[in-house]
């Protein structure tokens, strides 16, 4: 019954969505204002109705209804509660699912909370993504429907993969959909302005908001992604230039361009095409990332769900919404105000340095990834890049821009003097040739890299905690009333600049001080590792819900204190997982797993990572960073803004 | 000249798009050998079942074969098992390596589950493997009679791939002189 209820409900959502497409674009063409009015009721009892479907499949699952065919597939009755819910959107159809509802949800929030949009860009949005559901929705109906049943109904369903049942995994999926998805609203904006001709101030004033919402998400999402892999994987790394990975890169690198370019756009109209083109990108580059996922075009640890079939269709869906977008982009562009001019010392400039670089990034991106695609297409051999391109092309273009962060802020809008900027950058600087000389002082000659590294990272900090600092010091006559009037946009920004000069510190820590070790071990036996001791206590069999695991205890001393550790090695029934043992402190973390046994004792890796938990603080930093910006939309525009609070709630939960 | 920038995008997409379609086609799990079409590298493996001659490269020439890598440890072995007994009793040249492991273990899995091979070697130490470019049991490679490698499959033979690319590549090889 509850799964019919579901294909209802998404039937009914489909018919929503071609209505929300079709009644505001034509009322808007028209001046209709009923047919305007009609667009957001449709856009509001659509997210209504895929949030039924949506339920109707987390109800099944919970219920363990193996007549679902979806459910016999991904649950059984032994797996923990938490697990059959999250094994919802576990699955390609369940994903999708999950994708569209994200999708009505951002256009329920559009409708409800743009009330102060100009009418026709509203209903003009809403119609964009009303098509963009429909393709969406129709690709669940016809294609993928999570509902089909089962005749007979087996008696027990299949595991979900083991990998996924963790906790990191029941978050990561929906961040990275609230991203990838809420790109799409940037997008029917973008493709709203080119239909009406018209881009300015005002509108980058309206979509911004809407670009930090999908932006902070999706920053959580990769942080919490690297976290994942770093102790599920059992591999100590904490980015592995995984073709997935790299998916949800790429609209990260443009949305954090599309960012910047939207803030020159929304204080000088500066800009515009170029803003305009870096919208319908960044959502292209999400929707690839799905394609990715779920085509198998790339072998990767992470493509779960494959089929090319399915691949054709998002390819399709792809091509047709990236397609209509820069046709009308190459129809109507060359006809919009190009903007104001600037000074090449200007913070404008200065964001267009920051454009360029990350364009490129993603660029570079782009290519490794696809690289294997291509390379074998021109008739070449079976080739795929691995880290090394990276470290060749993707770094020596970050150093730059990293480099670059510190300035954009301190820059003044429209022109500046060299003078004058120099004298905002000493203490910044200052404090980057402080930090250089200590740890010359500490690593000595042979860590110039890291060195480097690090006192770029103390430029960052530094510069970002000057930012409000010096608002602070100019206004010291009356400190508290400067800080409480302080923008928490400016907050924000040395918040998020803050969190990449902590990413770069575990970075240089991890990558110039990392070691491991390989050994075999028996209960009883201790080994010397990175100034630690670490013994094996025991080494025992242990029962989880749906798992077998050999657990090993190990006793850990030495000069970062003694504490104990224990690792996992689970075997389900299907396949098995590496559950590492970590101990973290800010220094640094001691990463041991547990592999299989050999000559009567067990396989031990171990690693120790400097530093390494600053990466991911640094990750966490950025998007809390976002989330501050986006408290300070919501004081000044009042109603729309609150809309994008409201859909990224999720996230501070967390980041905690 | 301006109007052709704002025209590049598309042009590019379009690029990309004809990429990914094409590259749908492909499938990335395939590992083509190095072998293809070159000879057999040569071995001489001592016997796996007690009383044997044993396998040399020498000896798969003549007709077309199947070399099939195998070892008693190898699960996904015993799923192609009952194909490579039906292909023997249709006189079809099968030959076994027993790769990685000693050989009476595994003459004691051929003694249980049957034995598919015409000829059968032993490879303890994984030499011959190494040669071959053998990455895990199972793994079979497509002989022409004059010894050359025409296919290599990485994994145990499902109906599916029997159906689709060995039987048809098989009787190629026959007919070809």
């Amino acid at each position: 019954m509850v799964a019919e209820v579901g294909q209802f409900a998404l039937i009914l959502a489909f018919l929503l969505a071609l209505t929300q497409a079709a009644a505001p674009l034509a009322g808007a063409h028209r001046g209709d204002l009923t047919l305007m009015a009609l667009g957001r009721a449709a856009a509001l009892m659509q997210a209504g109705f895929v949030a039924l479907a949506f339920i109707c499949l987390a109800v099944s699952y919970v219920a363990c209804d193996f007549s679902v065919a979806l459910v016999a597939q991904h649950a059984n009755t032994a797996q923990p509660l938490a697990y059959r819910i999250a094994a919802s959107w576990g699955s390609h159809e369940g994903s999708m699912l999950l994708w569209a509802l994200i999708l009505a949800i951002y256009g329920g929030a559009v409708a409800r909370f743009g009330g102060t949009l100009r009418e026709t860009l509203q209903a003009r949005v809403l119609g964009v993504q009303g098509l963009v559901g429909a393709a969406f929705l129709g690709f669940l109906i016809f294609t993928s429907n999570p509902f089909l049943r089962l005749d007979p109904a087996p008696v027990e369903g299949v595991e979900l993969n083991p990998l996924l049942q963790d906790p990191g995994l029941v978050s990561h999926p929906p961040l990275l959909y609230l991203g990838y998805v809420g790109f799409s609203v940037a997008f029917a904006f973008a493709v709203a302005a080119l239909l009406e001709g018209r881009v300015d101030a005002a509108w980058a004033r309206w979509v911004r908001p809407w670009v930090l919402a999908a932006w902070i998400p999706l920053t959580c999402g990769i942080t919490l992604g690297s976290l994942w892999a770093y102790y599920e994987l059992g591999w100590g790394g904490w980015w592995f230039w995984d073709p997935v990975e790299n998916a949800s890169l790429m609209p990260w690198l443009l949305g954090t361009a599309l960012l910047h370019s939207a803030l020159v756009l929304e204080r000088r109209g500066a800009l515009p095409s170029w803003t305009i083109l870096l919208a319908i990108l960044t959502f292209s580059l999400s929707l690839v990332g799905t394609f990715l996922v779920r085509s198998g075009i790339l072998t990767s640890v992470h493509a779960f769900a494959v089929d090319p079939e399915r691949g054709i269709w998002i390819l399709g869906i792809i091509g047709l919404f990236t397609g209509a977008a820069l046709i009308l982009y190459a129809w109507r562009a060359p006809a919009l105000q190009s903007g104001a001019l600037f000074a090449p010392l200007s913070r404008e400039a200065g964001i267009t340095l920051n454009n360029l670089f990350l364009t490129v990034m993603c660029a570079v991106v782009f290519l490794g990834t696809f690289s294997p695609v291509f390379i074998e297409l021109a008739g070449g051999d079976k080739i795929s890049v691995g880290p090394p391109y990276y470290v060749r092309t993707f770094a020596p273009l970050a150093v730059p821009l990293l480099a670059l962060v510190v300035f954009g802020p301190m820059l003044n809008w429209k022109r500046d003097a060299w003078p004058a900027l120099k004298s905002r950058l000493a203490i910044p600087a200052a404090a980057a040739g402080a930090v250089a000389l200590a740890v010359l002082a500490f690593g000595g000659w042979k860590s110039l890299v890291a060195t480097a590294a690090i006192s770029l990272s103390a430029w960052l900090l530094a510069g970002s905690a000057a930012i409000p600092l010096r608002r602070w010091w100019a206004g010291r006559a009356s400190l508290g009333r400067t800080i409480r009037t302080t923008p928490p946009g400016v907050i924000g920004l040395s918040m998020a600049h803050a969190g990449l000069g902590l990413l770069l510190l575990g970075v240089a820590g991890v990558t110039a001080w990392q070691q491991d070790k390989v050994t075999t071990m028996q209960p009883g036996q201790s080994v010397a590792f990175a100034g630690r001791t670490i013994a094996l206590q025991s080494l025992e069999l242990v029962d989880g819900p749906n798992y077998q695991a050999r657990q090993a205890r190990f006793a850990v001393g030495g000069r970062f204190g003694s504490h104990e550790l224990v690792g996992e090695r689970r075997a389900y029934a299907t396949s098995q997982t590496t559950e590492a043992a970590v101990h973290v402190t800010p220094l640094g973390n001691l990463y041991v797993s547990v592999g299989d046994p050999q000559d009567g004792g067990i396989v031990v890796r171990m690693w120790s990572h400097p530093l390494i938990m600053w990466i991911w603080t640094g990750g966490f930093l950025m998007a809390a960073g976002g989330l501050v910006s986006l408290s300070d939309r919501r004081l000044r525009l009042g109603a729309p803004a609150r809309a994008p609070a409201r859909v990224s709630q999720p996230v501070p939960a967390v980041a905690e | 000249m301006r109007r052709l920038a704002f025209i590049a995008p598309v042009a590019l997409l379009a690029l990309v798009l004809a990429g990914f379609g094409l590259g749908l086609r492909r499938d990335p799990s395939i590992l083509p050998s190095m072998l293809i079409g070159k000879p057999l590298p040569a071995f001489a493996l001592p016997a796996v079942r007690p009383g044997d001659a044993g396998l040399s490269s020498q000896a798969l020439a003549g007709r077309p074969a199947l070399l099939n890598v195998f070892a008693s440890t190898c699960g996904p072995c015993l799923i192609e098992h009952p194909l490579l007994l039906r292909l023997k009793a249709e006189g079809v040249m099968v030959a076994g390596i027993d790769w990685k492991e000693p050989g009476a273990q595994g003459a004691a899995w051929l003694a249980q589950n049957g034995d598919p091979y015409v000829l059968a070697g032993n490879d303890p130490d994984g030499r011959a493997g190494i040669d071959l470019g053998v990455s895990g049991t199972p793994e079979t490679f497509v002989l022409d009679r004059r010894g050359r490698v025409r296919y290599r499959q990485v994994g145990a033979i499902t109906p599916e791939v029997w159906r689709a690319t060995i039987q048809p590549l098989l009787a190629r090889l026959e007919a070809e002189s």
